[in-house]
C-alpha cells in the first residue's frame, strides 16, 4: 500500500490512527478530576507534539541514517520561522505561502551550511554546525534586530501591509488561516465528564506530519536510504566502490534542513511568533535529545522522543505545591507533607531535574531509546503468552 | 598601543580560564576517549566549593540586638559567625576574608573524589558506547548536578569576593613608562593567570616527568599493549579523571571572585570550551592550552570599540568564525595528533 | 457540540454542573451571550501566573510567585489583607472577585519567548485562565502580550522595563504597572547632575538587544540634556559573562562615568568586573570616577555583593518606602515569608489587585470591560503615590525611585537606600513618541 511494505504500511496506519485520535487519547482523565492535570489533549501541546515530531523526523534522516551529528539544526527551524512570519506580515495570513517559503529558505541555508560543514565529519562536523547556529542566534538577537525583532521577536501587527488580504480596519490582527479555516478554531465534544477539543490547526499540522512521516519511510526504504546507511557504516568502502558519499550526505543534510524549516513555518502558522530563542544551541541539543531518547535510526522513535520531552516541559512544569497538596489531601497531614516534600523537587520548578534523570536512565538502561523499551515490553508479553499457550493448547499432549 | 597591550592582557586572562577547562576536557578525552559534557558542571561545582566553604566559615549563631530593628520593626537578629568566638574577632574575620584561597585546599579532595566516583560509577560503562550516548548521559548528569546545586543555593549569583589584600588593580602602564591609570589590571586577575600557568605547568610536568605520567601517556598511545605489560591502566585512568575534575574545580574556585558563581555558569562555558578543544585539536594537551589563549586574545580584540565600529556584531561571533576557519583549513586543529578523531 | 475560537474548559471544570446533562445547555447559552474567552461561570475564577521557574531568573520568578499567592490569599479574604486596606478603590471586599473564589495555575516561562507562550497557551486552553500575569523580561512580556491579545484575555505584565512593551509593541489587552527605560533616564539625570556635576563624560556599555538599546537611548538623551557628553557606547553580547575586555579600555577613553545598561546576570558581572578594575578609586579629569546602573534589581544586586556600594540607579519600588501601602505590603509579605519583597514581587502583587479591582468595578470579567475600567484609572495607596493607568498606551505613571547602593547595610536585604522619589510628572512623556498601535480590545470567542 502506498508503495510501502506491509509492515511499514501497518506502522503508518497505526500512527495515522493515533494522530487522528490524539485529542481523545491524550485526554484520558475527566475534567475537574485531580488527574486532569496530566491531560495533554489541548491544542497548543498537541500542535507542538506534531511540529517537533516533524523536526525530529527530519533530524533522524540525517543523524539516524548517516550518523552525522548536527548540533545546529535549530538554526534552520528559526530561519524557517522568520521566513514564514515575514510572508504573513507582507503577503497574507494564509499559511500556505509562509510554509512553502520557510521550507525553501531553510533548504537554501542548509545547502550553504551543509556544503561547508560536510567537508569534515565526526565531532568536527558537530562543532562546525554548532558554530553556524550560534552565529545565527547571536546575530539575530543583536545586530539583525531590524529584520528579526531581536529580543522581542516578530509578531504580526495591525498595520502590516498583508497585500494579498482584504484590508481590516477594526484594529484586530487577522488570524492565521488555510483559505479561511482559522488555525485557532476548535470544536469541543463533551461526553460526560470528558471534554475533547478538535482543533483545526492541530489537524492541519498533523496532516503535514503524516505526509512527512510517509516521505521519511520512503527515504528509509529507498536505494538512497541504503546509500546513506552505507555512509554511516563505512565511508571508505563506499569510496573504494567508486561512489562519492558527499552528494548523498549533502542531500540528506538539506532534506533534514527543509524538515526543520517546515517545522519552523508550521510553528509560526499555529502560534504567530518568531524569536531568536529557538535558535540557541540548547534548542539544537533538544532535538538531538528527542531523537536519542526516542530511538536513533528508528522510524517512530524521534516522534516519541519529541512527545516525551514536550510533555514534560509543559505538564510537569505546571505542577506546583498547591496541586500536590490537593492530590494527597486525603492522607494524614504528616504523611501528606512528607510525600509532597519528596515529590516537589522533581516537578514544577524542578522539572529539569526529572528531565536530566530521565536522559541518564534511558541512556544507561535503554540505549535504543523508548522504542527499545517498547520492544522489550512487547517481548516480555510474547514470552509470557507462549508458555500460557503451551499450557492451554498442548495440555493434552503427553509429557516427555 | 596602550589599547593593544590591554587587550593582550585581557586575552591572556580570559584564555587562562578557557585553557584550564579545555585542558581537563582534553585529559579526559585523550585518556578515556570520552566526550564529557558534564565538564562545565565540574567547573561550576568547583566554584560552589568556594561558596560552600565560605558558608561553613560563616556558620553563625544568632544574637538579638535590642537597639536596632529589622524591616518588620522586630528587634534585629544579628548573626555572629562561630569562628569569631573561636579565634577572636579579627582573626576570625581574616579567615573569612581568605575563604576563596582556602577553598583550594577544600576543593582538591572534593573534586578528586567526585571525579573518581563519576568515572567508576558512570563513565566506565560508556567507554565502548558511541560518542552520542556519552554526550547524552553526561549532558543528563550535567543537568542533574546543576539542578541539585540550584536546589540548595538558588538561581541567583552568590558574591564570593577575593581577600581584601587583592582588591584593586595594578598599574602596568606606570611600570612600562606610560601615563598612570591607562594600563591597569586587577590583582586577582593577574593571580588567576599565574595560577593557571602553574596548574598547566604542573599537569604537563606530572605527565612528562613522573613514572605515573609516563604510564598514562603510554596508555593514551596504546592502551592494549600497556595492559599486556601487566599494568593496571584502568586505575590510572580513573585517577586521571579525578585529576581532570580537580583541574576544572580549581579553575572554578579561583574564578569565583572574578564573576559571582551561579548554577548555570558551567553551561555558559561548556560550548566555548568544546570549541577550544576542537580548535586546539582533539586529544592534544598543548593544543588545548594554545587554543584557549588564542581564542581569548582574539575575543578581546573583537570587543574593542574601534573594531566594533568597522564590523558591528563581530564580538558576538568571533569565536565561532575562527573555529570555522581553522577547522576548514587545518583538518586536525592547531596541534592535533595524526590519527586521533581525524576525518 | 459548539464552535468557538478558544476552549471554555475552565467553565466546565468548575462545574458542579458539568456532569448533569440538563444543566449543560444552560452553560453554553450563558457564555455565548456574553461571548468572551474563558468566561468563568462556576463559583471560581482562574488566573494564570507565568513566571520564570528555571534559568537565570528563577529566583526572581519565585519571588513573583510568592507575591501572586499572597495577592490571591488577600483577594479571597485570607491573611491581613495587605494593600487592600490602603488601596484607594474600595471595590474589593475580600470575597474573591465578583463573589467568585480566586484560583490560580502556574507555569514556567524559562525566560524564553517560545516556552512562555506555550505555557500561557496551556493556561488559556487547558486551565481556562481569564488573565495572565508575570514574567521577568521584555522579550517574554511582548511575546505573551501579543498572545493574550490574540486569544482574548487580559495580560498584566510583570517585570518588564523596555519601552517597547507599552511603546511600539503595545496591545489593547496588555497593561503594565512597572516603569520603563525612559522613566529611568528622566528620573536619574537630575540626580546624577546634582551629585556628579553637569560636565561629565560618560562611557556606555549596553546589552546588545532591544531593552539595552532603549535604556541606553533614554539615559543618553536625558544626561546629554543636562550637559553630559557621551564619549562612547559599546554593545556587549547577551551571553557575555566576563566583561573585562569591555571595561579595560574605559579609562583610556577619557571618560569619568561608566553607565552599565545591563540587567540581571549581565549587570552583576559587569558591575563586579568594573569595581575589580578599581575604576571607582581613580581620579579622571580631576573628578572621582563613577559608575551608574540605570535599572537596579535588589534581588540581583545581591549577587554583586559589596560592589553596589555608592552606585546610583533607579528602581520601581523598594521595601524601605514608608507610605502606608508599602508598609502594609511589606508587613504581610514579611510575616508570611520571613524576608522583604522585591520590586518584581511588588509589581506582580499590585497588578493582580488592580486586575481584580477593575473586574469588580466593571462588574464583568469581559476583557473589554476590564480594559475600559483600567484605562485612565487613577488610584493611590499601592506604594508609588498617586498613579494613573494611561488610556493611550496602558502604561502606569507614578513616582520613580532613584536609589544608591548602601554603604553600611544592616542585613542582606538592606542593599539600597532611596535617594529621591521622582514625582510622576517629571517622568511623564507623550504617548505617541514610541509609535506602535494599541489596536482594539479583543474579547476572544
Amino acid at each position: 500500500m502506498f508503495g510501502l511494505n506491509p509492515k511499514d504500511a501497518r506502522l503508518l496506519i497505526i500512527v495515522a490512527i493515533m494522530v487522528v485520535a490524539a485529542p481523545v487519547l491524550l485526554n484520558p482523565f475527566p475534567e475537574g478530576s485531580n488527574l486532569a492535570q496530566f491531560n495533554a489533549g489541548y491544542p497548543d501541546l498537541m500542535q507542538r507534539f506534531v511540529i517537533f515530531g516533524i523536526f525530529a523526523i527530519g533530524f533522524n534522516i540525517l543523524f539516524g541514517l548517516t550518523g552525522y551529528l548536527s548540533f545546529g539544526h535549530a538554526a534552520f527551524l528559526g530561519i524557517g520561522s522568520y521566513a514564514a512570519i515575514w510572508m504573513m506580515k507582507l503577503l497574507t495570513m494564509n499559511i500556505i505561502p509562509g510554509i512553502i517559503v520557510s521550507v525553501i529558505v531553510a533548504g537554501v541555508f542548509s545547502l550553504a551550511v551543509g556544503w561547508i560543514s560536510l567537508r569534515r565529519s565526526g565531532i568536527y562536523f558537530s562543532i562546525l554546525t554548532l558554530a553556524f547556529a550560534q552565529m545565527c542566534y547571536s546575530l539575530a538577537y543583536s545586530v539583525l534586530t531590524p529584520i528579526t525583532g531581536g529580543e522581542t521577536g516578530l509578531q504580526p501587527k495591525v498595520n502590516d501591509p498583508r497585500i494579498l488580504d482584504a484590508a481590516t480596519n477594526d484594529g484586530v490582527v487577522p488570524k492565521t488561516n488555510l483559505f479561511g479555516l482559522e488555525m485557532t478554531s476548535s470544536t469541543e465534544i463533551v461526553m460526560g465528564g470528558w471534554v475533547f477539543t478538535l482543533n483545526a490547526g492541530y489537524y492541519v499540522a498533523a496532516l503535514v506530519m503524516l505526509i512527512s512521516f510517509y516521505i521519511s519511510i520512503r527515504i528509509f526504504r529507498s536505494p538512497f536510504g541504503v546509500m546513506l546507511r552505507a555512509v554511516k557504516s563505512n565511508q571508505q568502502r563506499m569510496n573504494y566502490t567508486g561512489l562519492n558519499p558527499k552528494p548523498y550526505t549533502l542531500a540528506a543534510f538539506v532534506i533534514s534542513g527543509m524538515y526543520a524549516g517546515l517545522a519552523g513555518g508550521l510553528m509560526v502558522a499555529m502560534d504567530t511568533q518568531a524569536g531568536a530563542d529557538r535558535m540557541f544551541w540548547t534548542a539544537s541539543g533538544e532535538v538531538v535529545l528527542m531523537t536519542i531518547l526516542g530511538g536513533v535510526g528508528t522510524l517512530i522513535g524521534p516522534v516519541l522522543g519529541a512527545g516525551a520531552i514536550k510533555y514534560m516541559e509543559n505538564i510537569l512544569s505546571k505542577i506546583n505545591k498547591d496541586i500536590l497538596h490537593q492530590w494527597f489531601a486525603l492522607l494524614p497531614d504528616g504523611l501528606e507533607d512528607v510525600i509532597v516534600a519528596l515529590i516537589y523537587p522533581f516537578v514544577g520548578k524542578g522539572w529539569h531535574l526529572t528531565l536530566g534523570l530521565l536522559f541518564m536512565l534511558v541512556v544507561i538502561f535503554l540505549p535504543g531509546g523508548l522504542v527499545e523499551g517498547g520492544q522489550r515490553i512487547a517481548a516480555l508479553f510474547k514470552r509470557k503468552r507462549k508458555p500460557e499457550d503451551a499450557r492451554s493448547g498442548k495440555s493434552t499432549e503427553p509429557a516427555e | 598601543m596602550e589599547a593593544i597591550i590591554l587587550q593582550v592582557l585581557n586575552g591572556l586572562d580570559k584564555g587562562s580560564a578557557y585553557a584550564l577547562i579545555a585542558l581537563g576536557l582534553t585529559l579526559i578525552f585523550g585518556t578515556l576517549g570520552v566526550v564529557n559534557f558534564a565538564h562545565g558542571a565540574l567547573f561550576m561545582i568547583g566554584a560552589f566549593c568556594a561558596v560552600t566553604l565560605s558558608r561553613i566559615l560563616t556558620l553563625s549563631h544568632t544574637i538579638i540586638d535590642e537597639t536596632r530593628t529589622d524591616f518588620l520593626g522586630n528587634p534585629l537578629k544579628v548573626d555572629v559567625p562561630y569562628v569569631y568566638g573561636w579565634f577572636g574577632e579579627s582573626a576570625g574575620a581574616a579567615i573569612i576574608d581568605w575563604a576563596v584561597p582556602l577553598s583550594i585546599l577544600f576543593a582538591i579532595p572534593v573534586m578528586i573524589t567526585l571525579g573518581v566516583v563519576m568515572e567508576r560509577g558512570l563513565i566506565k560503562h560508556f567507554y565502548k558506547r558511541p560518542h552520542a550516548d556519552q554526550i547524552l548521559v553526561t549532558f543528563g548528569l550535567a543537568i542533574v548536578l546543576q539542578e541539585v546545586i540550584k536546589y540548595f543555593y538558588g538561581a541567583n549569583p552568590i558574591p564570593t569576593p577575593a581577600p581584601d589584600a587583592f582588591r584593586g588593580s595594578f598599574d602596568f602602564g606606570a611600570m612600562l613608562g606610560f601615563d598612570p591609570n591607562i594600563i591597569i589590571y586587577p590583582y586577582w586577575r593577574i593571580i588567576y593567570f599565574v595560577f593557571a600557568a602553574i596548574i598547566i605547568g604542573g599537569v604537563f610536568a606530572f605527565l612528562q616527568f613522573t613514572t605515573f605520567g609516563m604510564v598514562v601517556r603510554a596508555g593514551m598511545a596504546d592502551r592494549e599493549t600497556v595492559q599486556l605489560l601487566g599494568i593496571n591502566i584502568d586505575r590510572r585512568f580513573t585517577l586521571m579523571f579525578g585529576l581532570a575534575a580537580a583541574v576544572a574545580g580549581l579553575a572554578g574556585v579561583m574564578y569565583t571572585p572574578i564573576n559571582s558563581p551561579n548554577y548555570h555558569m558551567g553551561m555558559d562555558f561548556l560550548v566555548l570550551s568544546f570549541v577550544v578543544v576542537v580548535v586546539g585539536g582533539m586529544g592534544s594537551l598543548p593544543g588545548a592550552v594554545l587554543a584557549g589563549f588564542v581564542l581569548g586574545i582574539l575575543e578581546s580584540f573583537a570587543s574593542m570599540r574601534e573594531v566594533l565600529e568597522v564590523l558591528p556584531g563581530i564580538n558576538q561571533i568571533i569565536i565561532y568564525l575562527v573555529a570555522i576557519i581553522i577547522l576548514l583549513t587545518r583538518p586536525r586543529g592547531l596541534m592535533g595528533r595524526k590519527g586521533v578523531m581525524e576525518d | 457540540m459548539s464552535k468557538t475560537t478558544l476552549t471554555r474548559r475552565g467553565v466546565l471544570s468548575r462545574g458542579a454542573v458539568a456532569g448533569a446533562g440538563l444543566a449543560v445547555p444552560t452553560i453554553f447559552t450563558g457564555s455565548s451571550v456574553a461571548g468572551f474567552t474563558n468566561e468563568p461561570t462556576g463559583g471560581a475564577v482562574t488566573l494564570g501566573f507565568n513566571v520564570p521557574q528555571t534559568g537565570p531568573y528563577a529566583d526572581e520568578g519565585a519571588d513573583e510567585l510568592r507575591a501572586f499567592e499572597l495577592a490571591v490569599e488577600h483577594l479571597n479574604g485570607g491573611g491581613d489583607g495587605g494593600m487592600m486596606s490602603t488601596f484607594s478603590s474600595n471595590a474589593l471586599e475580600g470575597t474573591g472577585i465578583l463573589g467568585k473564589k480566586v484560583e490560580y495555575v502556574t507555569g514556567d516561562t524559562q525566560t524564553k519567548s517560545d516556552a512562555a507562550r506555550a505555557s500561557a497557551r496551556s493556561m488559556i486552553e487547558k486551565d481556562g485562565a481569564v488573565m495572565i500575569s508575570g514574567g521577568s523580561s521584555s522579550g517574554v512580556a511582548v511575546a505573551v502580550q501579543a498572545l493574550c491579545q490574540e486569544a482574548g484575555v487580559i495580560f498584566m505584565a510583570g517585570l518588564t522595563h523596555s519601552n517597547d512593551t507599552t511603546g511600539k509593541d503595545k496591545k489593547a489587552n496588555g497593561f503594565r504597572h512597572f516603569f520603563n527605560s525612559y522613566m529611568s533616564g528622566a528620573a536619574l539625570a537630575p540626580i546624577l547632575g546634582a551629585n556628579y556635576g553637569n560636565d561629565r563624560k560618560a562611557y556606555h556599555l549596553t546589552a546588545d538587544y532591544n531593552w539595552g538599546y532603549t535604556t541606553e537611548e533614554a539615559v543618553r538623551t536625558s544626561t546629554e540634556a543636562i550637559g553630559w557628553e557621551t564619549v562612547a557606547a559599546v554593545k556587549t553580547p547577551l551571553t557575555q559573562t566576563d566583561f573585562s575586555s569591555y571595561i579595560a579600555p574605559v579609562l583610556q577613553s577619557g571618560a569619568d562615568v561608566l553607565v552599565l545598561n545591563h540587567y540581571g546576570g549581565n549587570m552583576v558581572n559587569s558591575l563586579t568586573n568594573a569595581v575589580q578594575f578599581g575604576l571607582r578609586d581613580k581620579i579622571v579629569n580631576g573628578k572621582q570616577f563613577e559608575i551608574v546602573v540605570p535599572l537596579y534589581s535588589r534581588l540581583m544586586a545581591k549577587g554583586a555583593g559589596a560592589n553596589v556600594k555608592g552606585i546610583f540607579g533607579s528602581t520601581n519600588w523598594h521595601w524601605s518606602l514608608t507610605d502606608a501601602g508599602s508598609q502594609a505590603f511589606v508587613k504581610s509579605f514579611g510575616t508570611k515569608y520571613g524576608f522583604p519583597p522585591s520590586q518584581a514581587a511588588h509589581t506582580c502583587y499590585v497588578q493582580t489587585l488592580l486586575y481584580a479591582d477593575a473586574v469588580a468595578r466593571a462588574g464583568s470579567f469581559n476583557p473589554c470591560a476590564v480594559a475600559e475600567a483600567l484605562e485612565g484609572f487613577e488610584f493611590d495607596g499601592m506604594g508609588n503615590g498617586p498613579t494613573l493607568y494611561r488610556a493611550e498606551d496602558h502604561q502606569c505613571f507614578k513616582d520613580v525611585l532613584v536609589v544608591k547602593g548602601k554603604e553600611n547595610p544592616t542585613s542582606e536585604f538592606d542593599l539600597l537606600e532611596i535617594v529621591e522619589v521622582t514625582p510622576a510628572a517629571q517622568v511623564t512623556y507623550d504617548a505617541s513618541i514610541f509609535g506602535g498601535d494599541l489596536g482594539s480590545c479583543n474579547p476572544g470567542a
